[in-house]
């Protein structure tokens, strides 16, 4: 994606009063979403290993990480989608602990409380059904309206989200859409129900780049309307810096940094973030910033079998540096701070 | 559409004239002469000649071949005064009766027995494998999996003596099947077509459980499974409205094949339980070199598998969106 | 990506895996598999039977034409003599009923028929569909549309019927070349068509560029860079189609148009134990349960290559 374009647009973002609704972050009753120390695991296989953030209404949390970096993992636990995964730690949504609560609260809770979106709108939609139908359907189950008032909120929807002729298009099929408007149909359908919480799973990854950009502007313009807390999966930082009030970086699983998105673009302390910067053109800030673009070295760990101590540790830079020493290929790094929180036995960029 | 039509319908019309061509070439052309079959064994050679000419088998082959295609929307006049009707497909001299109507006479049984066939493995097949597929891995899917891969791998006829044995021999349930009109006696219908029905469904029960099995496994790994369960939907309804949709489209088109194969294609079932249908009246044309009967069977035959290939197509159009004909 | 795939998204780093070769790694996974192995097994042992049947009906003193009327009890219209249809020391799986020959070795020869009859015919169809297959899916145009109607017309043929029409009108001469012509040439579309796909697939990889801008010719891109990479798909059809043809073989004789008596075959055994059903079972018993298990034998191992091959599809 057009990294330039994107970063004018990320100064926009920042630069631009937050629109909260009254109250914003602070309302009493904490975050609508508190997550501690969750673990998820298929068999043998740690996916996900001790992950702990939280989303106030109204704001966005952005997971950052490669593909197997458990980011997409840990937002379908907290949606209890996993079947046959163990889910350790605590989901606390809206005051409800969701960890082993009943399949049948959850899933009350879910399309109409919380929704998502998926990355490839055309085989997340279901090919036999009108986009209309799909989604009438879960506003009719959540809210037991007539069909008829639910196919009236289905139009609604699709007008809110910007497609033409929302009538017509209701009773078309989704391969008749084009890709960006796939995904807008979407939102409206993970939005139906007015839920509190969105969870986005790299909603602009399949897109062309100019409909990417739409599709966050739609995403912004909604949440700050109606005051949602938004988690924002990506790899892509360009994104992040658009959209996120805070970030969280996932590596191999595990948290590698957290803190507000601000933070992340300006002072990262973690080696993993530094690279990740680094290897994005107009975001790279790294310490050894020489305007180059870098990309990082080998490739993400296999959770079938992860390398000892810090997981980064095989491509870490700072670890050659330092001459290779023994605490990280020993021992965990543990998740250290309090707002910039850092996992690194050796972090770098102090403040 | 219609358009696609019109080219469809010309694409069904010239397989069947083709496939007419060939089997007239090779049953009439190639074998022993029909006329002797005809005239009988005492036949003097002038009174085998007399006969060609009659039954017109001394003009080219090309012509016999026309005159047989215009008798099928015409009718024609046969050598001794014989009337063949619309549609002429020949007369059997054997039966002394016009090929047609032996086709009408045998085809209500080959349709009982293969829409009683379809209906019982359409049931059977499409349960025990989304059964299989939602328990993917258990100790039930693996014992289904046995079971349909013995049944598969059971020939018909076997399947046929063994449920005689068993069933009317041995416990008694059931008697000889002997074919009896629906019209008739409709009890006595049914359960004189149990163990062919049985019989037949078996194979393809078997192949529609592995079918079905595999399709609603892939399905139900599709994202949009994913999203139907995203959006709070009970897994009955995800499974159900979602999945089985989805899985069972594919299935119609396999359905139709098998269904017009099988209208003459019963061949076996119907010869070991003695079933009067097309498949008995094909193999008692070849056994008896008719070969009128063994070319207006072949016709028919291959009439049904060409049309159900049009009207599955035509169907799929209906129940998958995606597919739209221009 | 769902989130349950996630540990196969990983990068397959594992060096263990590059050093084998995908032939190799193809047969682990085979061997793996208790169905396989057991397919495999019973195939091993009906090939063996079937290569040494002449020795073992020597063991077994009987040739499958030599008539036992002691081991037939006439006045019961020739009931094998015995329980179990005549299973005894002297014929281990009993008599025929009237002509009291040996159903040992009958069923030995039979197995003899019924695999040289069917692999014979795969081998024609893999044959004739390979190469017809390759040039439509490689030439396109006017040949590719001359040889996909031919299969297509072959396919809508009710195929039964109008094998058993054209053996039966077919001049006397070697039964088993016939049957062997008339079911690979009814078989081979089948297999045409998965080349010809496999084919068009192929043909715009990069490799066959390669190869074209080097100076291959046609005809040697054809089989030298494309032929290896369907053979996959080809072996797992022709596996397949082995079960297939030994069904409608034995289907044939069943119907009487399938090999000449006395030549034995399993379908003629069945089709003439018919009428001793309720008298003899084990009459029909005995070659229905061989054709079941070669049948079910060839069935698993072409699943499990399948498999194999192609991990994705198909059972998970």
């Amino acid at each position: 994606m057009s990294e330039s374009g994107t970063v004018s647009e990320m100064t926009g973002r920042r630069t631009r009063p937050a629109v909260r609704p009254a109250g914003g972050g602070e309302r009493s009753g904490g975050p609508i979403l508190d997550v501690k120390d969750l673990s998820v695991s298929f068999g043998a296989v740690q996916v996900v290993d001790g992950v702990t953030f939280n989303v106030d209404r109204g704001r966005t949390l952005g997971i950052v990480g490669e593909s197997g970096s458990g980011k997409s993992v840990s937002s379908l636990a907290v949606l209890g989608l996993h079947r046959n995964a163990t889910v350790t730690g605590s989901i606390v949504f809206d005051g409800q602990e969701l960890v082993g609560a009943p399949s049948e609260r959850l899933r009350k809770l879910r399309g109409s409380r919380m929704a998502m979106i998926f990355q490839d709108p055309l085989s997340s939609l279901h090919p036999f059904y009108t986009v209309g139908d799909q989604i009438a359907e879960a506003y009719r189950l959540h809210r037991r309206t007539s069909r008829r008032a639910a196919r009236e909120r289905a139009v609604e929807m699709l007008a809110e989200v910007g497609i033409p002729e929302p009538r017509r298009r209701a009773r078309e099929h989704p391969h008749q859409f084009s890709g960006g408007m796939r995904q807008r149909v979407m939102i409206a359908m993970a939005l139906a129900c007015e839920p509190d919480l969105l969870i986005a799973d790299e909603p602009t990854t399949a897109l062309d780049v100019t409909v990417q950009a739409q599709i966050l502007e739609l995403i912004a313009r909604i949440q700050a309307e109606r005051g949602l807390a938004v988690i924002m999966i990506t790899h892509d930082l360009g994104v992040v810096a658009r959209i996120a009030d805070d970030v969280l970086v996932m590596y191999g699983g595990r948290t590698a940094e957290h803190t507000a998105a601000r933070t992340i673009f300006k002072a990262p302390r973690h080696p993993y973030t530094q690279g990740l910067l680094a290897s994005v053109p107009g975001l790279a800030t790294g310490e050894e910033d020489d305007g180059r673009l870098k990309a990082i070295p080998g490739s993400p760990p296999s959770p079938l079998t992860p390398p000892p101590g810090c997981r980064f540790h095989p491509r870490c830079a700072r670890f050659a540096a330092a001459q290779n020493p023994a605490i990280c290929t020993e021992e965990h790094p543990l998740l250290t701070g309090t707002v910039h929180k850092v996992a690194c036995h050796l972090p770098g960029g102090t403040q | 559409m219609i358009v696609y039509l019109a080219k469809r319908i010309a694409a069904v019309v010239g397989i069947l004239l083709v496939i007419c061509a060939v089997t007239f070439v090779i049953f009439y052309v190639v074998p022993s002469d029909p006329a002797i079959q005809a005239c009988g064994k005492t036949c003097t050679p002038e009174r085998v000649a007399e006969v060609r000419a009659q039954m017109g088998l001394d003009k080219p082959v090309w012509e016999q071949f026309g005159v047989y295609v215009v008798g099928i929307f015409a009718g024609r006049t046969l050598g001794a005064g014989i009337e063949c009707g619309i549609p002429c497909f020949g007369f059997s001299y054997q039966n002394s009766l016009p090929v047609w109507d032996l086709l009408v006479d045998r085809l209500g049984t080959s349709v009982s027995l293969a829409i009683g066939a379809a209906v019982l493995w359409l049931i059977v097949g499409l349960t025990v494998g989304i059964i299989s597929a939602l328990r993917q891995g258990t100790a039930l899917d693996r014992t289904l999996m046995i079971a349909t891969l013995t049944s598969a791998s059971l020939p018909v006829y076997f399947v046929a003596m063994l449920l005689l044995l068993f069933v009317v021999r041995i416990a008694e349930i059931l008697p000889y099947p002997a074919y009896v009109e629906l019209a008739e006696d409709p009890v006595a219908w049914a359960s004189n077509l149990i163990l062919p029905w049985f019989t037949l469904a078996a194979l393809y029960a078997a192949m529609y459980a592995r079918l079905s099995r595999a399709q609603m496994i892939e399905t139900m790994s599709e994202p949009y499974i994913r999203t139907a369960r995203a959006k709070g939907l009970p897994e009955r309804t995800v499974v159900v409205k979602h999945g089985m949709r989805a899985a069972m489209t594919p299935i119609v088109t396999i359905f139709g094949m098998d269904l017009g194969g099988l209208l003459a294609g019963a061949m076996i079932t119907e010869t070991v339980f003695g079933l009067p249908g097309i498949g008995r009246l094909a193999y008692d044309g070849i056994v008896k070199a008719d070969q009128p009967v063994i070319l207006g069977t072949t016709l028919l035959a291959a009439f049904f598998i060409v049309i159900a290939n049009l009207v599955v197509d035509l169907v799929y159009a209906v129940i998958d969106p995606r597919v739209r004909y221009s | 990506m769902t989130a349950l795939s996630t540990p196969e998204t990983a990068p397959p780093v594992a060096p263990a895996a590059t050093g084998r070769s995908p032939s190799r790694l193809i047969w682990d996974r085979i061997r793996r598999d208790r169905a396989a192995v057991f397919g495999m097994a019973i195939i091993v042992l009906f090939v063996v039977i079937a290569v040494t049947a002449p020795l073992l009906t020597m063991i077994n003193g009987w040739s499958p034409y030599d008539f036992d009327p002691s081991a037939i009890d006439k006045k019961l219209a020739g009931v094998p003599k015995g329980i179990l249809g005549g299973i005894s020391a002297e014929h281990w799986l009993g008599v025929e009923p009237v002509s009291g020959r040996d159903i040992f070795s009958r069923v030995v020869y039979g197995a003899q028929i019924s695999l040289l009859i069917s692999v014979l015919a795969v081998i024609v169809s893999v044959l004739v569909g390979t190469v017809l297959g390759l040039l439509a899916g490689y030439f396109g145009g006017w040949i590719d549309a001359a040889i996909s109607r031919v299969m297509d017309l072959l396919m809508s043929f009710p195929s039964l019927i109008f094998m058993i029409a054209l053996i039966s009108v077919m001049p006397d001469g070697n039964r088993i070349l016939l049957l062997v012509a008339i079911m690979g040439g009814f078989g081979w579309p089948y297999i045409g068509r998965i080349v010809r796909g496999q084919a068009i697939t192929v043909k715009h990889r990069e490799y066959v560029d390669a190869a074209r801008v080097g100076g291959a010719m046609g005809p040697s891109i054809l089989f030298r860079e494309m032929l290896p990479n369907i053979t996959a798909p080809i072996l797992v059809y022709a596996t397949l189609a082995i079960p297939t043809n030994i069904g409608t073989e034995a289907a044939l004789s069943f119907l009487g148009v399938g090999v000449r008596p006395p030549t034995a075959s399993w379908g003629q055994m069945i089709q003439e134990s018919m009428v001793w059903y309720e008298v003899d079972p084990m009459y029909f018993i005995i070659p229905g349960i061989c054709l079941f298990l070669t049948v079910l034998a060839f069935t698993l191992f072409g699943d499990a290559m399948r498999d194999a091959i192609d991990p994705k599809g198909g059972r998970r």
